[in-house]
């Protein structure tokens, strides 16, 4: 063995540190002791979770806090199949972490050997590309081909699934100064001549509505999307994953639209003539009834990726690019025109905005309150003023999500994280973990219900290990609260396994790891009890006992058209 | 109808279930796939017949294209294209209807690949529909067994390959790649 050979663990890290990572989340395991062994010396943070699902939420709540890549780490067999929702999980949001994992000894592949799994070809479809290594002359260009397909174009999770034998394989270890992907597009520029056409419809369009999604916060466009907002003032909506992306203290920004979306965002995407779609995907859960969506608009439609374009909805115009790049174009070229065209329309686009906002003066986002009980608006609308749009807020799935997103406000990008695509519960608090790693500067809040937060639990071991100052936050209605909200108004109220009977007293089990917990029920101890979880300088465990039959309203059933909304709960009747 | 779809894709193990899970996943069957390399030995030409409604046919087509290990992938079912395919036929005759087995594969253009006292193999090339009455023709004298290659497609467009170029390390993608067309 010559003196200047490395094994395949330490061409790994090497590898590792070049790409910049500075904190992996993972659990080791039998195929990956040679990797662990090697990570004994390498300065590389390596944070152990417990349960391998929370390694990949938290690389990705680290991903969603920076933008900067997420790395996740798990052995063969179990280890990478525990992997796989959070893997699932970033292809949908387009989040951007490289999942390493050990495979058996390339000799043992096919033979069920101890904890073999078919990990390539499971998280095939779980993932925007994989690869598997089983020579270690390959390792270096894989690693770097990895971090570079996770990170552009359209972000997503890779895998490198690596077999023990490379891992123990001694190599001289080269590094890679060059990648060639043939087949691989990544669109950036946006077409001139389409951009140009862009900037005139948007002019001259009497009822312009900016559409803007989780593709401006992943091309680092919110400033951009500001300047846009602001050339042509039209009102704008965020998604779910777009909330941030536009100041929600920005005058012109309305809301969330679709199903639990605002009254003035649905009416305004219905009635609007021209959809400025920027990084989004026409939803389901943004379109509703898709035939009814938005039925008098012609749609720009912005996006990184062709296969979004017409996927859902006709463009009437495409624009295929990087919307950090079509966007200045865009706002040039709008201030080009708009010597000539300002006028054009501008008596009804002041009655746009007027009626606009006597929409959003009809039916606002408001927090409900009780002098009785603590309504679960009245937990978020709290949390929102201690934050002032300016904390890192993680949530879980849920109704608990929904009334977030709809009343805490975000003035920055990257301070909203949620499971958006795959809604996998379990995601909020791990997730937490990942962005507190990488924002250690930021308060963090995570949300979560008490469904999603039994999910969890095991991770409040990792979150005293590094002393992480998270705020948990549980919004506990005793029920898997949306999965009840759709038996209460779409399954006759026949209300099957949804009540959470037990719940653990939150003060012993948070004192049994070791940090400070307490449950609040009463109206008045809210706010205090919040500012006492702020201002303890570690984790906080809060246990909020909310109304347990609160509803998240609006709402557009299912297969309703978003203008369709059930706006309140359904009054009693009198019989 | 059945769509055939024509990729360019590189020649590496995995990309071949790649494709064909954008498919499966939709829970679509495959008419037939056929897969060999081309001139340049790291790239391999894919021909897939399959039967995807008219309304997503475009969106399969992109969603292939964005597979990293695919180079291109293009629908090939309203041409220009040629489209072959290949069927070995093994019939079984008796001393009376040899001669008339022969006489048959003749006006397919069909070749003897393999004669002995028992019967023929024979080799035929040809649109999908002409092996179809071949392969009716053949019923006629007596049980067979077939053998058919599915579809290999050549499109006769003058489509530019278009690749991207080698990514220098450290460089941001949007600097390398410029492929909007």
């Amino acid at each position: 063995m010559s003196s200047n050979t490395l094994s395949g663990a330490k061409i790994l890290l090497h590898c590792l540190q070049r790409e910049g990572v500075e904190c992996i989340f993972g659990y080791p395991g039998g195929v990956t002791l040679p990797l662990y062994d090697a990570l004994y010396d390498y300065p590389v943070k390596h944070v152990l979770v417990r349960h391998e699902q929370n390694a990949a939420f938290a690389a990705q709540g680290y991903a969603r806090a920076t933008g900067k890549v997420g790395v996740c780490c798990a052995t063969s067999g179990p280890g990478a199949t525990n992997l796989v929702t959070g893997l699932v999980d970033a292809v949908m949001d387009s989040i951007p972490i490289v999942a390493l994992t050990g495979q058996v000894t390339t000799k043992l592949m096919g033979t069920d050997a101890f904890q073999e799994a078919d990990t390539f070809g499971i998280t095939r479809s779980a993932t925007k590309h994989n690869f598997l290594v089983k020579n270690i002359q390959e390792l270096p260009r894989v690693i770097h081909e990895a971090f570079y397909i996770a990170a552009s174009g359209r972000p997503g999770p890779v895998l490198v699934d690596i077999t023990k034998d490379v891992f123990q394989g001694q190599a001289q270890y080269t590094p890679v100064t060059e990648i060639h992907l043939p087949g691989y597009k990544v669109y950036s520029e946006g077409h001139g001549g389409q951009i140009r056409r862009a900037a005139q419809m948007m002019w001259e369009a009497e009822r312009p509505f900016i559409y803007a999604g989780g593709g401006v916060i992943a091309a680092e466009a919110s400033e951009q999307l500001r300047a846009l907002v602001e050339a042509l003032d039209a009102p704008a909506v965020c998604t779910l994953m777009g909330l941030g992306a536009l100041p929600a203290d920005h005058p012109n920004f309305i809301s969330m639209p679709g199903m639990h979306g605002s009254y003035a965002a649905n009416m305004g995407m219905t009635h609007t003539d021209l959809i400025i779609a920027l990084g989004v995907r026409f939803d389901d859960r943004v379109t509703g009834r898709l035939n009814a969506f938005a039925p008098h608009a012609k749609v720009i439609h912005v996006d990184v990726d062709p296969a979004e374009i017409g996927k859902n909805r006709h463009a009437d115009l495409p624009i295929v690019g990087n919307l950090a790049r079509v966007l200045p174009k865009l706002v040039a070229e709008l201030k080009e025109l708009e010597p000539s065209m300002r006028d054009k329309n501008a008596k009804t686009r002041q009655q746009w905005w007027q009626q606009i906002r006597e929409w959003k003066a009809e039916h606002p986002l408001k927090a409900e309150k009780s002098d009785s009980e603590i309504k679960p608006q009245h937990l978020m609308a709290e949390i929102d003023a201690l934050s002032g749009g300016r904390a890192i807020v993680t949530a879980d799935v849920g109704q608990h999500q929904m009334w977030s997103a709809q009343l805490i406000r975000f003035n920055e990008p990257r301070l909203w994280i949620n499971s958006g695509g795959l809604g996998s519960m379990g995601f909020g608090l791990p997730a937490a973990i990942g962005a507190q790693f990488a924002r250690p500067d930021k308060l963090v809040f995570s949300i979560v219900g008490d469904g999603g937060f039994q999910m969890s639990i095991p991770e409040l071991a990792t979150i005293v290990n590094h002393a992480l100052p998270i705020k948990i936050i549980v919004m506990n209605n005793g029920h898997l609260g949306m999965v009840r909200q759709w038996q209460e108004l779409f399954y006759n109220n026949r209300l099957s396994q949804v009540e959470l009977a037990s719940f653990p007293d939150v003060e012993k089990l948070a004192g049994a790891y070791g940090f400070k917990g307490r449950t609040v029920e009463r109206v008045n101890e809210l706010s205090s009890a919040l500012r006492e979880a702020v201002n303890e300088p570690g984790p906080y465990l809060l246990n909020v006992k909310v109304s347990p039959f609160e509803n998240v309203f609006p709402m557009v059933p299912a297969g309703g058209a978003i203008n369709e909304m059930v706006l309140r709960p359904p009054q009693p009747v009198e019989v | 109808m059945q769509q055939i779809i024509s990729l360019l894709m590189e020649n590496k193990p995995g990309a071949l279930m790649r494709v064909t899970g954008l498919l499966s996943q939709r829970g679509y069957n495959i008419e037939s796939l056929t897969v060999a390399r081309t001139l340049d030995a790291t790239l391999s030409r894919m021909t897939i017949v399959v039967d995807v409604e008219a309304s997503i046919r475009a969106q399969v087509i992109k969603q292939m294209n964005k597979l990293i290990n695919v180079l291109q992938a293009t629908d090939v079912t309203e041409g220009p294209a040629v489209n072959q395919e290949l069927v070995l036929v093994r019939v079984r005759t008796n001393q009376q209807s040899r001669t008339a087995v022969l006489k048959e594969a003749e006006i397919f253009h069909a070749r003897v690949v393999d004669s002995t006292l028992e019967g023929f193999v024979l080799e035929a090339t040809g649109d999908s529909e002409k092996l179809d009455e071949f392969i009716d023709v053949m019923r006629s004298y007596g049980e067979i067994e077939i053998t058919r290659s599915g579809v290999v497609s050549m499109s006769l467009d003058n489509r530019k390959l278009k690749l991207s170029p080698p990514i220098p390390r450290g460089a941001a993608p949007e600097e390398v790649l410029e492929l909007q067309s």
